[in-house]
């Protein structure tokens, strides 16, 4: 651990220093709480000091820096939203939106960590699972001591989950698991994974599987050229025995687990207006301090275009994101609005992302600044947790009533 | 031990320095504002590191409009028990200085903190006031300080070297860099500071004999010129008549 320390303070002293600063267009902070201005200040202050000094040569060598998950959960990254007797913080869903949002201005990757641990482990033991469940791994998900993830997605089955074919048979006080999911972050750091399987009635079934359950195995994905710093692998369940205990009592079928994947998003739709006020932010600064015939680049007509665009729907963006927030908190955002939110917010950001590449010029392709990376990130975001063409035919059916799914 | 920590409120590292027209007035128009840093991550975290250590109660004290109360909110987040706010515009040095005395006076405190100086106006000059007005001992660029019962070892950075005092509470003190470290306060904690008390207490009055006129800023910098290395008739020229150094 000691080594481990050096390198990081190693690491920190070459970093160039976060010079980002906040841009609230249309005063949107107005209709925020002080809690939610504090929480926002709190992360960002812990962004600059922890993620961005670091966060470029992690993301460089495809490594995780696992270091992290813990002092997620001690800034209270994990479960904000949940109660506190469960560990929760005990916020509201817009202090939750503002806690990825700052997360994910430093790195896409960073807020995928506590995404799925708030949304994808910690929510659907909270909501579907037992007492003694409950107590046994909602405090320990919350200070990150229990690593988890979360096992929907499979090699076959992507946007398509209920034709799952990972499944479960029942043998007298378990079951018995097999099958293999697919893209599951945090897999091969987890302690425990919440695992969606058909039962022998074709029922999906929510489960929780510790890793060193006989037969579970979660090998490492390589070759990412997105989400570097995260770690992302399989799962793989050969015969494993799982106690009926570890079955989440209280869900049956598909809305389990996406009823889970709507917490996400919403987090991701706030998330990714983090990532697009990083890219605007270095944008803004380089069009003011990089020269070229004789003026500062801002100065032109075609800098003004983009950075007045990417401007313009960040703070369309920001106000998406309050109202489902404040429909959120009240209880009223219906799962369509949830993927109008996540659709529009992530490909707003790779657009501002790909714009800000472009101020940036050559420069813009080097880790001299975020936006590359960014980017690169995002072409993930934009495909997980529901792809931006499904959302899309999402809001279709909402707005039409008919299905063009299949 | 009965601690209080004097936190202000100032503008944003980043933020873009404007004046009102009549530049008499920051123009306060789009700027962000933080906890004062010296007082949040020195003299507030010392404060609840010898509380954490010894027992005892961290109170915060501003003196400010309501506005402020999202600054003091931080405080309690980051771990001060209580936070009290005279209600007061701050004006002048003095007058500030004078309320918090007006206030800590009945009030025991063993040792009442301030930051070394506060980055907006940068004057250092109320931690020194406050411990006249008290009639304390007062310490000024504190970075170092061990508490032994009711006596404190302090020591101070002073041009080429490092000076150590005693002194027996109660005293005041100013916190420069190296005191403590910095706290990020966490969800819980900013949870929690919607729980703790903030007093808002009302304004003594007291005659203000200082006012401000106005203020200026330093002359904008003019553009680098590059001259070619070949050419040192231009730079001597350059030199005398535009910079006029020689």
């Amino acid at each position: 651990m000691h080594a481990n320390g050096a390198k990081q303070a190693e690491i920190k002293k070459k970093a160039k220093e976060d010079r980002f600063q906040y841009h609230d267009y249309y005063q949107i902070d107005d209709l925020l709480q002080e809690d939610h201005l504090l929480a926002r200040e709190a992360v960002r202050a812990w962004v600059k000091q922890e993620v961005s000094p670091i966060i470029e040569e992690y993301a460089d060598k495809a490594q995780c820096p696992t270091h992290l998950f813990k002092q997620l959960g001690e800034i209270g990254a994990y479960g904000p939203s949940l109660p506190e007797t469960y560990g929760g913080g005990g916020m509201d869903e817009i202090a939750y939106g503002i806690i990825m949002q700052e997360l994910e201005r430093g790195d896409s990757g960073i807020r995928s960590m506590a995404s799925v641990q708030g949304s994808l482990v910690m929510y659907p033991i909270y909501r579907f699972g037992s007492e003694e469940q409950k107590r046994k791994y909602l405090p320990k998900l919350a200070t990150g001591d229990l690593i988890g993830c979360f096992g929907l997605t499979e090699p076959d089955h992507g946007s398509n989950p209920s034709g799952m074919v990972t499944n479960i048979k029942d043998d007298g006080d378990a079951y018995i698991l097999n099958g293999a999911k697919m893209w599951i972050t945090n897999s091969p750091m987890a302690d425990i994974a919440v695992v969606w399987a058909k039962d022998e009635e074709g029922i999906v079934r929510g489960l929780i599987v510790e890793k060193d359950m006989k037969g579970f195995s979660a090998p490492e994905i390589h070759g990412k050229w997105s989400l570097r710093a995260s770690i992302t692998g399989e799962l793989v369940f050969e015969d494993v025995r799982v106690p009926k205990s570890q079955v989440l009592p209280n869900v049956q079928g598909l809305k389990g687990p996406l009823s889970c994947l709507s917490k996400a998003r919403y987090g991701i739709a706030w998330g990714a207006i983090g990532a697009a006020l990083d890219c605007y932010d270095s944008a803004l600064r380089y069009s003011q301090e990089r020269i070229q015939f004789d003026r500062p680049i801002g100065g032109f007509q075609l800098t003004q275009k983009k950075l007045a665009e990417m401007i313009t729907e960040i703070t369309k963006a920001q106000l998406l994101a309050w109202r489902l927030g404040t429909l959120a908190n009240e209880g009223k955002a219906s799962p369509a609005q949830i993927s109008m939110a996540k659709r529009n917010n992530v490909h707003m950001a790779l657009e501002v992302a790909r714009e800000a590449r472009q101020i940036h010029g050559g420069m813009g392709i080097t880790n001299e600044y975020p936006v590359m990376r960014h980017m690169m990130n995002l072409e993930t975001v934009l495909t997980y947790e529901g792809t931006h063409d499904i959302h899309l035919l999402i809001t279709g059916m909402d707005v039409t009533g008919l299905n063009a799914f299949k | 031990m009965k601690l209080l920590v004097c936190v202000s409120k100032t503008p944003d590292t980043t933020t873009k320095i404007k004046f009102t027209s009549d530049n008499s007035e920051l123009d306060t128009n789009g700027v962000q504002y933080i906890m004062n840093p010296y007082d949040e991550w020195y003299a507030l975290v010392r404060a609840l590191e010898l509380k954490e250590a010894q027992g005892g109660s961290v109170t915060i004290l501003n003196v400010g409009p309501a506005e402020n109360d999202t600054v003091i909110r931080k405080g309690l987040a980051i771990g001060a028990d209580e936070a009290v706010r005279i209600n007061a515009d701050p004006q002048s040095s003095l007058n500030v200085a004078k309320q918090i005395a007006e206030y800590a006076k009945g009030e025991g405190f063993d040792i009442v903190f301030f930051g070394k100086e506060t980055i907006d106006y940068n004057g250092s000059e109320v931690s020194a006031m406050v411990a006249e007005l008290l009639d304390m001992p007062f310490i000024s660029y504190a970075s170092h300080m061990e508490m032994d019962g009711n006596n404190a070892t302090i020591k101070r950075d002073i041009e080429g070297g490092v000076e150590t005092l005693s002194v027996d509470t109660p005293f005041v003190i100013s916190a420069a860099k190296g005191l403590a470290e910095q706290r990020i306060p966490n969800m819980r904690g900013i949870m929690m500071a919607k729980r703790k008390p903030l007093k808002v207490v009302p304004a003594a009055t007291f005659d203000d004999p200082v006012a401000t006129v106005s203020y200026e800023l330093p002359p904008e910098k003019g553009q680098v010129k590059l001259i070619d290395p070949e050419n040192m008739d231009e730079l001597v020229r350059l030199l005398h008549e535009e910079a006029k150094v020689i």
